[in-house]
């Protein structure tokens, strides 16, 4: 087979960290957290790199959005066996307000100069849990789309994507060009061996601006504030079922 | 007033050289409160607990050990906050017992004479890492699978793995072992410096401050000291580890043998052969029917080895025919190897659930473990005298090994509320103990003395070098505040 992927990986606040609200409750802390790939990105990259494995595709190319740090996720996506990556520049406010409308304009417009056949993204990522990008990609290219996928087969020219949707498991068959994206029991993503990272860094990254893309990263939207949940509240303990009914009563909820 | 009573009651201390202090508190109303207000200024209101269950909470681990709470309970966020407790107990002679996440198995919490627990979660950054060096340094509060968790992007791990999810600080503590251990080896060679603090709030560098080279030979080796005195000599606020990268390849296999001996062999020849085997996991017969009703398997119900090579996919390939043919040799049969993950997970699901599948042999009923370590000659027979032992006595006791190390443990299933069988069982571990030491084994591979052992460390060191251990002890801790009552 002789088909394309293009995965998309984002450059997140690591999964384990304490998020905290900045004091101006204009976002969250970012300086001097640690970030990594999404890990639903590193499920798309894998399911990319299984399927170069087993040659159904001839080629995965890396893509990230974002300033000069994104060029690590994209490193720990070749040290997975993608084969080479594209780095789509936006730093300063551009990034900060950077969302998934913009991003699948630039994957649109990406695809097409690449001739990609297939995109593969993470169902959402964990900052912002959007899960809308995937989507809104496949809409702008009017490309058939297979979300929330669990299990991806090529047969013959289409793809049979089995999904996870609230009722159980829905299989549908899409024609390629196609979109997918990846949930949690796609695959289990394999971690960067030391051999391999020291390859990647002989892989190249190509360096686009969104300008070149024809696309307007301007956003529509304006965060106005970011807030932590409230504080949990202590709970209190009652001597007897009057007391109970008393306080429930106090509080209004019966 | 159990505070100072019980800072009293234990300042006549057990160990003959240590002075008798004999200080008489003031009873006055406010001198416990004040001990409690002079923590809160240190490490704030959130940082001291004496609500029942907090203490409750810290007083057990994950031994079959009572619940021994402590009367406070501190959670300091920075070194400067630990010495600073520290120094505000060594005052007022209050016992200090160091928690990572409670997962020991020994007893080693227990605050036997009330105290302050001083529990390290909040203390959770991971610093310093090295890639280049393979070193990191981390805080108490990072667990194993926590630092592999944040070093997965970088090629590197900490191998190191405890059946739980330990801090590795506390690893450090009761100086644990894994299931790789035939190959990267245990907490002893991977630690390459500590921040101790010592119990008079000092802050000691156990090979300089914030050095790592990988190997020295400066001075006496104070690591070394640390690492296993289970909180009896300090408290770790600091580990620096030595990190190896993650395998390119790994290869599973399961083979079945016809007795203890034969599988005990093949380990002994493959470690010769030089094949880079990373775990070789035993189970006994009644294991693995364990494991078969369990997980309705059906291996064959015999002496098993679980096996895993780490290595260049290169030369996985070769390792694996050589292993098979060394088994066979040996009359194994039933050879199964996997290089994919799915398959290498189904292939050793009954080694990942042999500890519930013990469990399930007798619902209801608790679980004890047993930690002995012999040379691995001695291996094929302690294990069948100790089989024998355990059918004579109506002891259920299925046997998982790190067979590579000539470690294994008994996973014992005893109802706690039949006093027979408790005794019965007690008696047994004894026998057990005491056949490994008459091997030239010990009495705890990985588990460490905590509570339950003492006795037997002396019988195995001797008393000689317990009375240099309670001299090492009295120079570092003079006023026994350290964690009483364990190792020594």
């Amino acid at each position: 087979m002789s088909a394309r992927v293009l995965v998309g990986v984002k450059r997140v606040i690591d999964y384990a960290v304490k998020i905290r609200v900045k004091p101006d409750r204009t976002g969250v802390v970012t300086d001097g957290v640690k970030h990594s790939m999404n890990p639903f990105c590193e499920i798309a990259v894998e399911e990319a790199v299984k399927l170069k494995e087993k040659k159904l595709v001839k080629e995965v190319v890396a893509v990230s959005c974002g300033p000069q740090q994104v060029q690590e996720t994209i490193r720990t996506a070749l040290a997975m066996g993608a084969d080479r990556g594209i780095h789509v520049e936006v730093s300063g406010k551009d990034y900060e307000t950077l969302g998934p409308l913009q991003v699948s304009k630039i994957l649109a417009a990406l695809a097409k100069k690449e001739q990609a056949d297939l995109i593969i993204l993470g169902k959402q990522a964990i900052d912002d849990d959007c899960n809308q990008t995937g989507q809104m990609t496949a809409a702008l290219l009017d490309w058939p789309q297979g979300t929330f996928a669990s299990e991806l087969t090529f047969e013959a020219d289409k793809l049979k994507v089995v999904r996870e949707i609230d009722g159980g498991l829905e299989t549908i068959m899409i024609k390629l060009p196609a979109v997918v994206t990846a949930d949690l029991r796609l695959n289990t993503p394999r971690y960067a061996t030391l051999p391999n990272i020291m390859k990647a860094k002989k892989k190249k990254i190509a360096n686009v601006k969104p300008a070149d893309l024809g696309v307007d990263v301007s956003s529509r939207l304006e965060v106005l504030k970011v807030d932590e949940p409230p504080q949990r509240q202590a709970g209190v303990k009652v001597e007897t079922v009057e007391d109970l009914v008393g306080k429930l009563k106090e509080a209004g909820r019966i | 007033m159990t505070l100072f009573m019980q800072a009293l009651r234990f300042s006549s201390s057990r160990l003959p050289f240590i002075c008798r202090r004999s200080r008489t508190y003031s009873t006055e109303a406010g001198a416990i409160e004040r001990v409690i207000s002079a923590f809160r200024s240190v490490s704030g209101d959130e940082g001291v607990s004496v609500g029942s269950a907090v203490r409750e909470q810290h007083g057990r681990d994950e031994s079959a050990h009572r619940c021994r709470p402590p009367d406070v309970v501190v959670f300091p966020r920075s070194v400067e906050e630990v010495s600073a407790l520290a120094k505000i107990c060594h005052h007022h002679q209050l016992p200090i017992i160091p928690f990572g996440t409670g997962t020991g198995l020994e007893g080693g919490v227990g605050a036997l004479q009330g105290g302050v627990c001083f529990s390290l979660r909040k203390m959770d950054q991971v610093l310093d890492l090295h890639q280049e060096d393979f070193d990191v340094t981390v805080e108490p509060g990072v667990t194993h699978r926590g630092l592999n968790s944040y070093l997965r992007d970088t090629g590197l791990w900490f191998p190191v793995d405890p059946g739980a999810d330990a801090s590795l600080c506390g690893m450090a503590a009761t100086s644990a072992s894994g299931t790789n251990a035939v190959r990267y080896g245990t907490m002893r060679g991977n630690v390459l410096n500590l921040e101790v603090v010592l119990a008079d709030g000092t802050v000691l560098h156990t090979a300089g401050k914030g050095r790592r080279p990988r190997k020295t030979s400066a001075g006496y080796n104070l690591t070394s000291l640390f690492v296993g005195s289970e909180g009896t000599l300090g408290i770790i606020t600091k580990a620096t580890l030595r990190l190896f990268g993650i395998p390119e390849s790994m290869v599973s296999a399961v083979c079945s043998f016809p007795s203890v001996q034969s599988a005990v062999d093949s380990t002994v020849q493959i470690l010769q052969a030089g094949v880079p085997i990373a775990r070789i996991e035993f189970l006994d017969d009644v294991m693995i029917n364990a494991c078969n009703h369990f997980n309705k398997l059906s291996y064959a119900v015999t002496p098993t080895l679980f096996l895993e090579f780490h290595g260049s996919s290169k030369n996985m390939e070769e390792q694996v025919s050589i292993t098979e043919e060394i088994t066979r040799d040996n009359g194994g049969s039933e050879f199964a190897w996997a290089e994919d993950e799915e398959t290498r997970g189904r292939l050793w699901k009954a080694r990942h659930d042999a500890g519930y599948a013990a469990l399930a042999l007798r619902p209801g009923c608790k679980a004890y473990s047993t930690d002995v370590c012999v040379p691995i000659s001695r291996l094929p027979q302690i294990i069948v005298e100790t089989k024998e032992d355990l059918i004579r006595n109506n002891i259920t006791g299925p046997i998982a090994g790190h067979v590579g190390d000539g470690n294994f443990h008994c996973l014992i299933v005893l109802d706690p509320n039949d006093p027979d069988e408790v005794a019965r069982v007690h008696s047994f571990t004894e026998r057990l103990v005491r056949r490994a030491l008459a091997m030239d084994g010990t009495c705890t591979g990985e588990h460490g003395i905590g509570l339950g052992k003492r006795a037997l460390l002396r019988e195995e060191v001797g008393p000689l070098a317990i009375s240099v251990m309670q001299g090492i002890k009295a120079t570092l801790d003079p006023k026994n505040l350290m964690n009483p009552g364990k190792v020594l």
